[in-house]
């Protein structure tokens, strides 16, 4: 399977994300340029952490401006498979990939630590090589990572087996303690914890890899 | 021509700066207030001799699709000749 990571000026977990694929998953991974609008031959992305275009109006906010956003949204509405980390979760819901918005947590600190979170779905191509309600531990790194959306969209996403990971505790003061949401195709994943930093017991939790074997599971099953 | 952009939260959203200003004002001694919400404020110049129809569009555009996510926000945009 071979994974495009995209890296916008100002992305800082690109590296990881395509060593994590790579190095620690054992499948093939290119980088993809913002200012490219081809995608070539991936057949998933990942949207990797940071701060894209310095994230200084919002974050995300310029990001889904670039050419490559495009082609992502293209191969989106064609079923591909996108992955948001933090920064990529951020730049998904900018561009209208998912519904709601990421703003400063509540206690408007930056939060970098390992958390847990519960699998909440396993109906979905990044979670189905996990157990529902399993218990990851992966670290956050973030200072605007509070999910917010309106009631409607909450309980929809909910209606729709759509949340598909909550914060055991609510470091940042998102609502209903979502902490990674599905598209209504269940073929996008946007998430403020960061997998590609558990991925090597080096790093303290390899609970990261049973999103990218979801991924490289569903991609063997595609006809 | 000048033009300003207010961005804030909608009523909905909490804000949690405008919340910890407040408690701040209040520590100080400000006690009448009750309430603060923080926003964002953009002075935008435009260049002179530009259509002010079409500059007028080009603002309206800027601040709904750039400088204000109406998922979250709401803007005021004012015009200063």
């Amino acid at each position: 399977m071979k994974f495009g990571v995209v890296v916008f000026p100002g992305s800082n977990c690109d590296h990881d994300a395509w060593y994590s694929v790579t190095a620690n998953l054992g499948e093939q991974a290119v980088f993809l340029w913002h200012d490219d609008p081809h995608l070539g031959d991936v057949d998933a992305v990942i949207l990797p952490g940071g701060f894209s275009y310095g994230d200084y109006l919002r974050c995300g906010a310029i990001a889904k401006f670039s050419p490559v956003m495009s082609a992502v949204k293209k191969f989106a509405a064609e079923g591909g498979l996108v992955l948001g980390i933090c920064n990529g979760f951020q730049i998904l819901v900018e561009s209208g990939l998912l519904p709601g918005a990421l703003v400063r947590n509540r206690n408007l600190k930056f939060i970098c630590r390992h958390v847990p979170l519960r699998v909440e779905t396993t109906n979905s191509p990044f979670t189905s090589a996990a157990e529902k309600g399993q218990v990851l531990r992966l670290p956050i790194a973030h200072g605007e990572g509070c999910y917010v959306a309106d009631e409607r969209t909450l309980d929809e996403l909910e209606a729709e087996d759509r949340v598909a990971f909550r914060y055991l505790e609510n470091v940042n003061g998102s609502q209903r303690s979502i902490a990674g949401i599905l598209n209504r195709g269940r073929n996008v994943l946007g998430m403020m914890p960061h997998p590609e930093r558990a991925t090597d017991p080096l790093m303290g939790s390899t609970d990261g890899l049973a999103i990218f074997r979801s991924m490289v599971a569903a991609m063997a099953t595609q006809p | 021509m000048k033009a300003r952009v207010y961005v804030s939260y909608k009523e909905t959203v909490l804000d949690p700066q405008g919340k910890t200003v407040c408690s701040a004002l209040q520590s100080l001694g400000y006690t009448d207030i009750v309430d603060v919400r923080q926003g964002k404020f953009f002075e935008i110049t435009l260049k002179d001799g530009a259509d002010p129809a079409g500059a007028r569009k080009q603002i309206e555009e800027a601040a709904h699709e750039v400088l204000a996510n109406p998922v979250i926000e709401e803007y005021r945009v004012e015009f200063l000749d």
